[in-house]
Order: C-alpha cells, then sequence, then structure tokens
C-alpha cells in the first residue's frame, strides 16, 4: 500500500459564530485505507465531512485533499473523484430511483448514454434494479438508503464519505454494503465511514478516530486503541470450575461476577493463554479482544463531556 | 455549460411532470383567448374587441397571473432541495452555485417563457385570422416579450426568496408578501401619493418611482402605445411622460438580471 496520503488535515478549527465545532483536528488518510469516525450525535463528524468536501471553510488550520485546498475553484474537478452520502437525504420524489441516479450521473460527467448505463449498473449493485422504474416517494426506508449509497459511489470515487451510511440496512443489506467497502478499498478507495452503529464495523476499518465535542478524544488502529484503553481481553472457560479458582495465577483475572470468565490485559494474554492450555480439564476456551464499543465507551468516559458544549454542538447540526 | 444545461434539463422536465407548462399555457389561452372575444361585453356588444381594449384587459390580468405564477414555480426551488438535503449534495458535485442557480433559471424560466409564448401566442393567432391586421402581430409581440420579462423577473425575485430563508412555508410566505406588494400594494401607494400630496410629485417622479416595480414597468410597456381612453389611474398620467419603449425594455431586463445577481451572491456566501 502506497504511503501517500489523500487528505490532509492540519489544526484544522472550524467556529460557528459563538461556539466551536471543531477544534485543532490533525488527520491524515492514505490511499485504500478505511477510517472510521466515531463520536456522538453534534460531535463534529457531518462538519468535518463537509469540510472536506469544501462545502464549508475551516477557521483556522489547512486542508488537502488529493493535493489542493476543497473549498477553491481548483477543487472542483477533483469533485468528480470523491463519492458523498449525506446523513439525511431524500432524493426526488417525484422522479424515479434511475431518473435521480441518472441525473447525477450527468453532473458526475457522464455522457447522456453512458449516464444511463452506469446507473442501472449501480441499482443492480445495491440491489434496487427492481424499482428503479418508481418513483422515489414509493421506497422504503432502505431502498433509499442503498439508493443514496448508490450515488455515492457514481464514476468509481478514489475517495468516499459516507455518513450513517448502514441506518436503515437489513443485515443483510449492512453485509452487502460492507463488501462493496472492502472491494472498493482492495481498488485503492480510500473511505471515511461515519456511524453510531459500531458491532459489525470493527473488522472493515483500518483506523478508527473517536471525536467528541468537536475534539479528538483518540485515533489509531482498533489494536493500538486497546492497547492504549489497556482494556483487558475477555476469555471464556469451560470444565474448569474449581482449577480455576484455586490456581494462583488465574485467581487475580477472574470476573467478580461470573467465575468462568478471566479479564486479562493484553500484556498478560498469551502467558495466562499457554497456562491455561495445558489445563487438562479445559473443555473449551473462547478469547474476545475488547470490541470497537467498549474502546469507544472507554475513550468517551476518559474525558467526560462537558454536557453543555455538546448540546451547544447539537445545534448546529 | 454542460452542467447548466444538465441541471436546466432537470428543471424543465420537472415542470412538464408537475403539469406546470400545460396548466400555465391552458391558463393563458383561456384567458387571453375569452378576453379576445368577449372584452367588449363589458360595453354591451359580443365579438371580437378592439385590439386595444383587448391588449389593455389582458395586461392588466397578466400582471396580476405572472408574477403569482411564477412566484408559486419557483419559491422553493432553493429551500425545498436544502429542506431534502439534495442542495447540499448536489454543491459537493462539479458544480458550482452559479451553475446550479442559472440550470435551475433556464429551466423554470424556460417553461414560464414557453407557455406565455403558446398561451397568448394562441390568441394573436385567432385575433389575427380574424382581423387580418398586421398591427396584432405587433402589439403582441411586445405583449409577448414583456410578459416573458415579466416571468422571468419574478422567478429571479423568487430565487431570492428561496435562497433567503430557511423553510418552504416561510418562503410561501414570503412570496405572497412579494406579490401583494409589487402587484397591488405599490400601486395603491403611487395613487395615495398622486392623490395625498398636493404638488409633491411630478410626472417624471412618478414614472421614475414606476420603475421600482416590474409589474409597473410591465403595464407602461403594453398600454403606452394604446389609446388612453383604455387605461385610468396613475398609468395614465405616467404614460403621458413616458420613457421610451427601448428604455422601459431595458429597464425591465435589468429587473431580471438584477435580483438573479444579488441571488447569485447570497448563494454563495450561503451557509449549508
Amino acid at each position: 500500500m502506497t504511503t501517500t496520503s489523500l487528505i490532509t488535515l492540519s489544526n484544522i478549527t472550524k467556529e460557528y459564530s459563538s461556539l466551536c465545532a471543531l477544534q485543532a483536528i490533525n488527520m491524515q488518510l492514505a490511499q485504500g485505507e478505511v477510517l472510521g469516525l466515531f463520536g456522538h450525535n453534534g460531535a463534529g463528524k457531518t462538519t468535518m465531512m463537509k469540510l472536506i468536501l469544501g462545502v464549508i471553510s475551516p477557521t483556522h488550520g489547512n486542508i488537502e485533499v488529493f493535493g489542493v485546498k476543497p473549498d477553491t475553484k481548483a477543487a472542483s474537478h477533483m469533485r468528480n473523484k470523491i463519492g458523498y452520502l449525506p446523513e439525511n437525504v431524500s432524493f426526488y420524489e417525484q422522479l424515479t430511483g434511475l431518473e435521480v441516479l441518472t441525473y447525477f450521473a450527468k453532473l458526475k460527467g457522464f455522457s447522456n448514454t453512458n449516464s444511463k448505463k452506469h446507473a442501472i449498473a449501480l441499482l443492480e449493485k445495491v440491489g434496487v434494479d427492481h424499482a428503479m422504474k418508481r418513483q422515489v416517494k414509493t421506497y422504503s426506508k432502505g431502498m433509499r438508503q442503498r439508493l443514496g449509497l448508490a450515488q455515492a459511489f457514481i464514476g468509481q470515487p478514489k475517495l468516499l464519505l459516507l455518513d450513517e451510511p448502514t441506518v436503515g440496512l437489513d443485515p443483510i443489506a449492512t453485509a452487502e454494503f460492507y463488501q462493496t467497502v472492502d472491494q472498493l478499498k482492495s481498488q485503492g478507495t480510500s473511505v471515511i465511514l461515519c456511524s453510531h452503529v459500531l458491532p459489525g464495523v470493527e473488522q472493515h476499518i483500518d483506523r478508527a478516530m473517536i471525536i467528541s465535542s468537536g475534539q479528538m478524544l483518540a485515533t489509531g488502529s482498533l489494536a493500538e486503541l486497546r492497547q492504549l484503553a489497556h482494556l483487558p481481553t475477555k476469555i471464556s472457560l469451560q470444565g474448569l470450575d474449581d482449577t480455576l479458582t484455586q490456581d494462583p495465577i488465574l485467581i487475580p483475572y477472574i470476573d467478580q461476577k461470573q467465575n468462568n470468565i478471566l479479564r486479562v490485559p493484553e500484556q498478560d494474554k498469551m502467558d495466562i493463554l499457554r497456562h491455561l492450555l495445558s489445563l487438562p480439564n479445559l473443555q473449551d476456551i473462547n478469547v474476545e479482544p475488547a470490541n470497537l464499543e467498549q474502546v469507544y465507551q472507554y475513550f468517551l468516559k476518559e474525558k467526560p463531556v462537558d454536557t453543555k458544549s455538546s448540546y451547544s454542538a447539537e445545534a448546529i447540526k | 455549460m454542460r452542467q447548466i444545461l444538465t441541471v436546466a434539463s432537470k428543471e424543465f422536465h420537472d415542470g412538464l411532470r408537475n403539469r406546470w407548462l400545460i396548466s400555465i399555457t391552458i391558463i393563458f389561452a383561456i384567458l387571453s383567448i375569452g378576453l379576445t372575444y368577449f372584452g367588449g361585453v363589458a360595453s354591451g356588444s359580443i365579438g371580437i374587441a378592439s385590439l386595444s381594449t383587448t391588449v389593455a384587459s389582458l395586461a392588466s390580468l397578466a400582471v396580476l397571473l405572472i408574477p403569482l405564477i411564477a412566484l408559486l414555480l419557483s419559491y422553493d426551488s432553493f429551500v425545498g432541495e436544502q429542506e431534502s438535503g439534495t442542495l447540499l449534495l448536489l454543491l459537493t458535485y462539479p458544480l458550482n452555485t452559479t451553475q446550479l442557480l442559472l440550470g435551475k433559471f433556464l429551466g423554470q424560466g424556460g417553461i414560464i417563457a414557453l407557455a406565455t409564448i403558446l398561451g397568448f401566442g394562441s390568441s394573436a393567432l385567432v385575433l389575427y385570422f380574424q382581423l387580418n391586421d398586421n398591427e396584432i402581430i405587433k402589439v403582441f409581440s411586445i405583449f409577448i416579450t414583456s410578459a416573458v420579462l415579466l416571468g422571468l423577473s419574478f422567478t429571479a425575485i423568487a430565487y431570492l426568496i428561496s435562497l433567503l430563508v430557511t423553510e418552504k412555508s416561510k418562503a410561501a410566505g414570503f412570496a405572497l408578501i412579494i406579490w401583494f406588494l409589487f402587484t397591488l400594494a405599490f400601486d395603491l401607494a403611487l395613487l395615495a401619493l398622486l392623490v395625498g400630496v398636493e404638488q409633491g410629485i411630478s410626472q417624471q417622479g412618478l414614472t421614475q418611482l414606476m420603475m421600482l416595480s416590474p409589474a409597473d414597468i410591465f403595464r407602461l410597456v403594453n398600454l403606452s402605445g394604446l389609446d388612453s381612453s383604455d387605461i385610468n389611474g396613475a398609468l395614465a398620467i405616467a404614460i403621458k411622460s413616458s420613457l421610451s419603449q427601448v428604455q422601459l425594455f431595458a429597464i425591465l431586463t435589468a429587473w431580471v438580471v438584477l435580483p438573479l445577481t444579488i441571488a447569485n451572491i447570497i448563494f454563495k456566501k450561503k451557509k449549508l
């Protein structure tokens, strides 16, 4: 994987008249990298996307996307390479799904005939092709969301910004969506994924960034974050009941409520596992590293959010 | 240019799909053919009224209807897309605010213009075949051109409203107020000024004041060439010191360009 960064945010601050939506954010995104952006509502996720898209300009700091400042005229051609799914979008209700997508494809520079072909291909990809001749107002929430995704995928973008992409999708569609993300990633597309639906995201992101009230709380790969948070790995065991409570090596790690579960810090994990495997009574073992949700909770608790400012950040959304 | 045409074509098709084109055309056609045939009823005769009577009555109806229709067609153009989130999305595309504004203007203005030409043009043709008078073509081309400009002017004003407010319902309210101010209140105010302020306002001054309303310029354009017996009110006085047709058309065009330019500036600065 190349290390050229598609997006560079240096010391970005965005202020709206009286409140600070983003504060001194630094971030880099490399080609083919998938970044998960996590935070409460109003934490500044959408503001960050808008800044990257060049729809708004930062108060301080410098942004570069594809080597240009996104809020300048020079950036207009780089927009062909960016796909964006806004958080709340309802497409032209009176148009059919195909018409909506054809319109957006034309605006991305497709010719009249190609735009229709491309639109149909995308609708097939997201599984709305059966309803493409129906008006959008007849679509269900999930179908609208898929249409939005198809819109973001127009023109094989090199950079995808997805704001709550899986909202309204059923589990199968969600899985299909993540498959598409993996596929695009393997083709070199960089993705920024904003979400507060945490389960299921972790295996598809390279890096996570947790923000709250416009401030970055933590960033790094999930493993790095886990280490930073010192969150223990959960080891569930079967068949050891008595041996466990009598083993001096294991006793410090036993969960207070369930005595067939151990909570082991990352650095002791391998030693404990080796020890466990040497025990003859062991029937089954299940190792669960701290998941994204726990990491997220940890960092949010670590730096308690000043409720007043988080409310005001909400107001600007 | 391609982007402008793409947006324009979408807006134009929306106008077709929502039956705007057909309904406006029919309203204008019925109105103008009706007035052509029955315009004389008030004076006790049925049959084709004189050209000046017809145009005078057409102009006084069109001056109310066209602004209303243009405002109705366009007031939610931007605020509607802002509410549904597509405005933000569109601006992340390789499309700048000027292209989006001009595209919409071309598409929706096209609907207004085409409906005006078809609707009023039809009665011009009927009249022409009945009376076989070349004057008809001349008078009606002036009428239709100025009507199109009036429609475009209020489309641009509607965009201003649509870009300034953040809710669709507010935009509708403002559109109604703007319509009332320009088409009814402004004239009443002028009349009051004429009657109430003794020697306070000259003919020249009155004509200049009338340039502040595109609706009044439209009236002036169409009525200045006619017998003044068909005209009354503040207009009759203004007409006597009238500006030339060319000047009037220039000012009416300015009423299209100016709001559109201001709308573009506001759009550029709009916080999304």
